[in-house]
């Protein structure tokens, strides 16, 4: 129970049950590591939110075990709390406080002595601070997404949680938020973070988790996730068309294109290389000609579909067994 | 103890107060002129004394009554209802504070402003009447508690209602007939003997006779009955609060 273990956030078998019976989350483990960032996918409804927010102590998990550094998040909150700081998913500002009031209020409210010269940092660093008297009615969608986050520096937490921090947001301001993540991973802050946009998990996350129908389905590393289920291909642009594919290449994944001029040829890139060389060889070796050879991976978000498609096909392989 | 967090929630809810500054001050100082000239000027005529009490002067207790009862209330229920409504509430319900140091600042505040407003009201009934006051350091009690008590009350309104019409409901249609029912502008013993026994029944009479006492050492039931009914009262709202947050109710889901 050391503050220097190697996993900040520990959750052991969290069940959320709201209402009487509708079950959205259902014996989730997850060991969040200390200064990593974590990427939760899924689709809507998932139970991101609720997860987030059980840890945070908004909701009441219904069994199961969560600690935050060590400390049980419902006999030691107080501890547990000042140690994390929540970007919600929904914009909720108070409309005629100003940007400087209500991120000072912030800083009290998580019991922090005042501290100007730290607020000020953090509206600097957030492009916020020539704005810093101005009433919250009048800022843009994302400037108020931009005050909800120096809401929950403004406590100097050690672990950030972002719900949908880029939603609504354009580019340019999704890349300052990166940016943001990324400068306070350096400072050694645990970043977890939801999305939709699996682009942005690919850009900034060290792992990835998904979660689909209250279970969390899979959590991998990001890169060891995008080699091992990641599909490349290799496509050749041919010179002259071919009529068909010779009989020889029966045991390679090959796909001609309508025109015949683009052969793609899938590969599982954990797999050993040789298959490469050998398939290059065969192609040499049928003198077929190519101009132009590029290999293609496929993107999180093709494994993201997968994935979740893969879910719903056991579901309801369940249901049809019952 | 989270002090920080306290003095955040408090000075965040007096912040609102500054924001209606005319507002919060300036319609008390008419509304009790207008009681003044209404109730004083017009029925004072015909009624010269209650009880050996001018009746201008008979009424300044019922009328601070009022007032604290009603603001309490509404304050405290706002205070807490509105970041309900706009979903802030998320951010103090993921801070390091506990129920009691929550309601220590929203209820802090609500009774704070309260007792503010009695004053402004003492000192604008001055302007009309010669002020007396025999027990003041007692007054200042039953104006404290009785801000304190109903601020906690409005606290558990606020947390109830899911709409602004529950939020207003209970001010208006609950505490105004209470209070004027109550005898806050006449004594009962004016009224049938029926109506004196159904008059016992009502909870605010007991604030205003015991506030009326501290003024004039007059009043309809002892004083001590009056203090217990006030302590009663903020133990009974101390435990709803309790229960309230053990349970999460209407807070987290
Ligand atoms: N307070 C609540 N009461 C009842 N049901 C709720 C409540 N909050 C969420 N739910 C339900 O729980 C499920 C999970 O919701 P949650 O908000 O955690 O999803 P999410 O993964 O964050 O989705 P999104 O991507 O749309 O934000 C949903 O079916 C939702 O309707
Ligand atoms: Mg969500």
């Amino acid at each position: 129970m050391s503050s220097s273990s190697k996993n900040i956030i520990k959750i052991q078998s969290l069940n959320k049950v709201y209402g009487s019976d509708f079950e959205a989350l259902k014996g989730v483990n997850l060991d969040i590591r200390r200064g990593e960032v974590l990427a939760l996918l899924g689709p809507n409804g998932a139970g991101k939110t609720t997860l987030i927010s059980a840890i945070c102590g908004i909701v009441r998990p219904s069994s199961g075990v969560i600690t935050v550094d060590g400390h049980d998040i419902q006999r030691n909150f107080r501890i547990t709390r000042s140690l994390i700081g929540l970007v919600p998913q929904e914009l909720t500002t108070d409309s005629f406080e100003t940007v400087w009031n209500t991120v000072s209020f912030s800083r009290g409210l998580f019991g922090k002595e005042p501290c100007p010269d730290h607020i000020e940092a953090v509206l600097r660093s957030l492009s916020l601070w020539d704005k810093k008297d101005n009433m919250l009615r009048t800022l843009s969608g994302g400037m108020k997404r931009r005050v909800l986050i120096a809401k929950a520096l403004s406590h100097e937490p050690r672990i950030l949680f972002l719900d949908e921090p880029t939603a609504g947001v354009d580019v340019s301001l999704r890349k300052d938020m990166w940016k943001i993540v990324e400068d306070l991973k350096t400072q050694g802050v645990t970043i977890i973070l939801t999305t939709h946009y699996i682009e942005e998990a690919e850009e900034i996350a060290d792992r990835i988790g998904v979660i689909n129908h209250g279970k969390l389905i899979l959590i991998e590393e990001k890169n060891a996730l995008m080699s091992k289920l990641g599909k490349k291909q290799l496509l050749l642009e041919l010179t002259k068309p071919l009529d068909n594919i010779p009989s020889e290449f029966q045991n390679f994944d090959l796909v001609l294109s309508e025109d015949q001029h683009l052969l793609t040829y899938t590969f599982d890139s954990a797999s050993e290389s040789h298959d490469i060389s050998e398939f290059l060889i065969k192609i040499q070796s049928h003198s077929i000609q190519y101009k132009d050879l590029r290999t293609k991976q496929s993107s999180l978000e093709e494994i993201f579909v997968t994935l979740v498609q893969e879910a719903e096909g056991d579901k309801e392989g369940v249901i049809t067994a019952e | 103890m989270n002090i920080y967090g306290v003095i955040a929630i408090f000075n965040y809810e007096m912040a609102r107060m500054k924001r209606t500054l005319i507002q919060s001050i300036v319609a008390p100082v008419v509304t009790t002129s207008l009681y003044f000239v209404v109730f004083g000027a017009a029925i004072g005529s015909r009624i010269q004394q209650v009880e050996g009490v001018s009746y201008g002067a008979f009424i300044v207790p019922g009328l601070v009554m009022l007032s604290l009862l009603t603001n309490s209330i509404s304050n405290a229920s706002f205070g807490i209802y509105f970041p309900k409504f706009s979903g802030t509430v998320y951010e103090m319900l993921s801070a390091p504070i506990s129920a009691m140091e929550v309601v220590l600042g929203y209820v802090g505040a609500a009774a704070t402003k309260s007792v503010i407003l009695a004053m402004i009201i003492l000192a604008t009934a001055g302007v009309f009447i010669e002020l007396e006051i025999r027990h003041p350091v007692l007054m200042l009690l039953f104006v404290f508690l009785t801000a304190t008590s109903f601020s906690l009350f409005g606290f558990i309104l606020g947390i109830w209602a899911d709409n602004f019409e529950k939020l207003s409901v209970v001010p208006t249609l609950l505490i105004t007939p209470l209070v004027f029912l109550g005898g806050s502008f006449y004594s009962t013993e004016m009224l049938p003997p029926i109506w004196q026994t159904i008059a016992l029944m009502n909870p605010v009479l007991y604030l205003v006779s015991g506030l009326r006492w501290s003024f004039y050492e007059i009043s309809e039931v002892n004083v001590l009955v009056s203090l217990s009914c006030i302590g009663v009262f903020t133990c009974l709202c101390l435990l709803v609060i309790a229960i309230i947050f053990r349970t999460g109710y209407r807070l987290r889901a």
